[in-house]
């Protein structure tokens, strides 16, 4: 293979006169990591409102939700990103499609993937909330319900709080996959990570280092993700109780 | 009235009756046993009694109070009648003094320190005050379940519902929580008991209902009842259990 290595090429200066390779590199991280977190707030609160939901005895909701579930995980990503940028400005009245479509350059792109990331994942956490809850044995419900509490207060005292330990693993699972997917923005403007790869290799030509940058910079941000997981699992971790919450061993 | 009155009730899982036309009361003070093989109806029918399962028809009334009405406030009633599951139920993320409080705080409204006191106090007439930073995962199943009766407990509760209470124990912990249920019993608590445990139906019940397929085939005075049921079911079912 007819290629010339070049690994100091991360503290050369961009043509873009923006600083170096590394700090176009970094500058996507921190965009990865705005888009993907301000998403994984939107997926927590709409997956838990949608996921408890659905276990209720209301009907009608709990049926409006499956529909949401099933909207949102069954169409792929890439195409739900392109629905949120050039659909649904279309849809909204005509002011606030506009309105949309003028944000200066990043939220343009900035605010629909945000959007789409979160209800994309918002349906797998809604999904994985459920399967907690009804993992769950009746008689929890019963026994809550048995000594008076309401509907709402059963599920905030007594179902909740062991769902959220019950599902802590696949939860984790849940964060990497929305900073990894985070990467699909960049096809409708969002220069995040794996954005700012490509634009360093356009303008070096040195396309492995550009994707190993990212490749590290992916898989030290996701290893720490997984240790802050660990660490809550560790501290929301029950004595006595034989359960995944407290099977997070492994290191 | 009596404490707990059951007219006429019957219920259906979809085209399967459970219940058909039970009819029953306990009086204030008393104490039954209901027995009755699997899947007679009889954890339906005390789960009945605080509206945990709805029926179609008939009515059930607690103190008065009818609660299979739209319009009784059931967390208010459910509140006043003390439940005691067959897997115990506790809440595992709480510790027990946590699992003894919580609904005295949410329902009663009582302030936390007074919720804590009461719940001690019964933690510790179900001897086990020792124990009260522990979570539920820590302890024995009979130390759970004398737990989970100092819960009920804790919220005053106007009568009490054991749906079998000791089904779910290791043998040699079994009898301290029929110790604890037969102290509760010689206090003048209300209670109506599914079990199989006929030594303690024997030691304490004033009436024994037995039910077989969703009817109540027997429902007679302990005496009575130990002594020659009537019905040819009971009779079968009182050989099995008493001579095995």
């Amino acid at each position: 293979m007819n290629y010339h290595w070049n690994w100091k090429i991360f503290w050369d200066l961009t043509p873009e006169g923006s600083g170096t390779y590394l700090h176009t590199l970094l500058v996507g991280l921190l965009w990865t990591l705005a888009t993907a977190l301000a998403a994984w707030v939107i997926a927590l609160v709409l997956g838990v409102i949608v996921g408890v939901i659905r276990t209720t005895p209301r009907k009608w909701a709990g049926r409006f939700c499956n529909g949401y579930v099933e909207l949102f995980r069954n169409i792929p990503l890439l195409v739900q990103m392109f629905l949120w940028f050039f659909v649904i400005p279309e849809l909204l009245p005509k002011h606030l499609g506009d309105a949309i479509k003028q944000m200066p350059p990043p939220w343009a792109s900035y605010v629909p993937a945000v959007l789409c990331l979160g209800f994309f994942t918002s349906a797998r956490v809604a999904e994985q909330v459920r399967a907690g809850i009804q993992a769950l044995p009746r008689g929890q419900r019963m026994a809550g319900t048995a000594l008076g509490l309401t509907l709402p207060q059963t599920y905030r005292h007594v179902i909740l709080p062991m769902t959220f330990r019950i599902i802590l693993p696949p939860l984790t699972s849940e964060f990497l996959n929305i900073i990894k997917n985070s990467s699909v923005a960049l096809t409708i403007g969002v220069v995040e990570l794996t954005a700012a790869a490509r634009a360093m290799q356009e303008f070096s030509f040195q396309v492995f280092e550009a994707f190993t940058g990212a490749t590290i910079l992916y898989i030290l941000t996701n290893i720490l993700v997984i240790y802050g997981m660990r660490w809550v699992e560790r501290r929301v971790a029950i004595p006595g109780f034989i359960g995944p919450a407290v099977q997070a061993g492994g290191h | 009235m009596a404490m707990i009155e059951i007219r006429d009730v019957s219920k259906w899982y979809g085209s399967f009756q459970v219940l058909t036309d039970c009819t029953t009361s306990v009086e204030k003070g008393e104490v039954i046993v209901v027995c009755g093989p699997s899947g007679s109806g009889k954890s339906t029918l005390i789960k009945a009694v605080n509206a945990l399962e709805p029926v179609q028809k008939g009515e059930i009334f607690v103190d008065g109070v009818r609660v299979n009405d739209p319009k009784t406030n059931l967390p208010k009633l459910r509140a006043r009648v003390g439940m005691v599951f067959q897997h115990f139920e506790l809440f595992p993320h709480l510790t027990v003094r946590q699992n003894l409080s919580l609904a005295q705080a949410l329902v009663l409204g009582r302030p936390q320190q007074e919720a804590d006191e009461r719940g001690l106090k019964y933690l510790d007439r179900v001897g086990l005050i020792d124990q009260k930073d522990k979570f539920p995962g820590q302890l024995s199943g009979g130390q759970q379940q004398r737990v989970a009766i100092a819960r009920a407990l804790s919220m005053d509760p106007i009568c009490m519902l054991f749906d079998e209470p000791t089904s779910a124990l290791d043998p040699e912990m079994i009898n301290e929580v029929l110790e604890v249920m037969q102290k509760l019993a010689t206090e003048g608590m209300t209670m109506m008991v599914v079990t199989h445990e006929m030594g303690f139906a024997n030691r304490v019940a004033n009436r024994v209902i037995f039910m077989d397929a969703g009817h109540i085939v027997e429902d007679a005075s302990k005496a009575e009842f130990f002594g020659k049921p009537r019905s040819e079911r009971a009779q079968q079912f009182l050989a099995k259990i008493l001579h095995h």
